[in-house]
């Protein structure tokens, strides 16, 4: 009973501030500016790890499906086909969301906590700031901006990496594998993945937003809610990847 | 002027400020002194509006905060410095971008302006060629005036300062309650000086409050805080060597 009481309140408390967030802001230059550079912070920073993981995820999602299905009564596109079905509506959408959920959730949230810890937030709402709108909203909007663009960063790095994995395998040519990827390939594929790449910024952005903004304590507390932040931001993904892809099927 | 009225704070059932009846005048430096966790921070923090109170409330120049509007809670806001404790300073901004802050959130100054305006407010604090330092690059006592200098950028009528000197050297100390008690003359600013160090009792104690146990205990200034008969309050001036001398050479 307790528990429900506080997922309410918090639930409450995380609706309050969103709304609070989500308010014009006080000035629109300043905006832009912090835009900016939370786009460079959480979106072109995260360019790396994401190609990284894409490439070598790729490959080896590709060289499972070779030898796994691997026989005669398979044609040589098959593999391609498969991994471009992997790629679009689970990797990229899913699996990087939750790699980025690790990486940007943990900094907005410890980073947030820090200024929340150190009055850096107190001495902005006393000046008449709306520290909500101010601190939170450049960070939601970076990540609804960028991710989707690092969800197609990833599967072209992705489908790549897969290519570079199967060619030495000696099993599908260059052209097989390309014939697998353009078979039957419907513009959906790559809408339902932008969806779930959209739907997963918000969740990220806004849960570890939450849990740095409202932070009380010390750097103990610092570290404890950018731990809450990744596993309850990551909980979510997998929550609305179900809800989403029953949606789309 | 800011009126407090009969002020009571509460924290997980506890009382912390316990029906706080005072004012704080213009043009004056209003000391606020006590022991540590007297309830002085939790007094500066209410009255800037960062925590509300269970019970009584807080006026400025006779509007009441808590019966302001959003608009007029954020048009008050940008006549309020504060001076917290540890500074805080925006980590992620240099110098000159910390005291332009309100500068540019607020105002419509143009870039030359904004950057005579910090200069000369680095000048006040006794500061030159920081600009483009990051508060971690600098001291405490250097950090402190510069968050004096961001507080005063954008002249403000009301100036709160949160233990502006612990921490730092008696020297430093000494020029930083000069610096407050000069802005606070030149711009007839209602200023409010969280305390416990004697030495800015003396120094600039114009309006002095004694706060012990969450509790207005004494009111009175610089000149009659030595002769006091209260005992709360003498047990915390004279618990020093020092002032214990100076009690003892006047008696």
């Amino acid at each position: 009973m307790k528990k429900i009481k506080n997922f309410l309140t918090e639930l409450g408390a995380y609706i309050l501030l969103m709304r609070e967030a989500f308010k014009r802001p006080q000035n629109s230059v300043v905006f832009f500016r912090r835009l900016i550079f939370e786009m460079k912070a959480l979106g072109i920073d995260s360019i790396f790890i994401v190609l990284i993981i894409s490439v070598f995820v790729g490959a080896a999602i590709v060289i499972q499906i070779i030898l796994n299905i691997n026989g005669p009564m398979y044609p040589n596109w098959v593999y391609g086909f498969a991994s471009r079905k992997a790629i679009i509506l689970e990797l990229a959408p899913t699996i990087i969301s939750l790699i980025l959920a690790g990486k940007c959730a943990s900094r907005i949230a410890s980073e947030l906590g820090t200024q929340r810890i150190t009055e850096q937030i107190d001495a902005l709402e006393v000046m008449g700031v709306n520290t909500a709108s101010y601190l939170i909203l450049p960070k939601i909007a970076a990540c609804l901006i960028f991710f989707p663009l690092l969800m197609i960063i990833s599967i072209f790095s992705a489908l790549t990496g897969g290519l570079i994995g199967a060619l030495p395998m000696g099993v599908i040519t260059y052209f097989d594998y390309v014939e697998g990827i353009r078979l039957e390939f419907s513009s959906g594929e790559i809408v339902y993945a932008m969806v779930k790449a959209t739907i997963n910024a918000l969740i990220i952005s806004s849960i570890a937003c939450y849990r740095g903004y409202t932070l009380k304590g010390g750097s103990v507390e610092v570290g404890q809610e950018s731990t809450k932040a990744i596993v309850q931001s990551s909980i979510f993904i997998m929550i609305f990847n179900i809800l989403v892809t029953s949606l789309f099927n | 002027m800011i009126k407090v009225s009969h002020i009571s704070k509460y924290f997980q059932g506890r009382k912390i400020l316990d029906d706080i009846d005072t004012e704080f005048l213009p043009g004056k430096c209003n000391l606020t002194i006590g022991k540590s966790g007297s309830g002085k921070t939790v007094l500066l923090r209410t009255i800037a509006g960062l925590y509300q109170p269970e019970e009584g409330f807080v006026s400025y120049d006779d509007r009441i905060f808590a019966n302001m509007s959003r608009e007029q809670k954020v048009n008050l806001r940008k006549d309020i410095g504060f001076i917290f404790q540890e500074g805080a300073l925006f980590d992620s901004m240099n110098v000159e971008e910390n005291i332009m802050f309100p500068l540019r959130m607020f105002t419509k100054m143009r870039r030359k302006e904004r950057l005579d305006r910090v200069n000369y407010c680095l000048d006040r604090v006794n500061l030159k060629d920081i600009n483009k330092m990051y508060p971690s690059q600098l001291s405490g006592g250097m950090r402190k005036r510069v968050a004096i200098a961001r507080a005063i950028s954008a002249q403000p009528k009301y100036l709160f300062c949160d233990e502006p000197n612990s921490g730092l050297d008696p020297v430093t100390s000494i020029l930083i309650d000069k610096l407050i008690m000069d802005i606070t003359h030149e711009f007839n600013m209602t200023t409010i000086v969280n305390t416990h160090d004697m030495n800015s009792v003396m120094e600039i104690g114009e309006s002095i409050i004694f706060i012990n146990q969450g509790k207005l205990w004494w009111k009175g200034n610089s000149g009659n805080v030595l002769s006091s008969d209260n005992k709360e309050l003498n047990d915390f001036i004279f618990c020093s060597a020092l002032t214990k001398k100076i009690k003892e050479k006047n008696n």
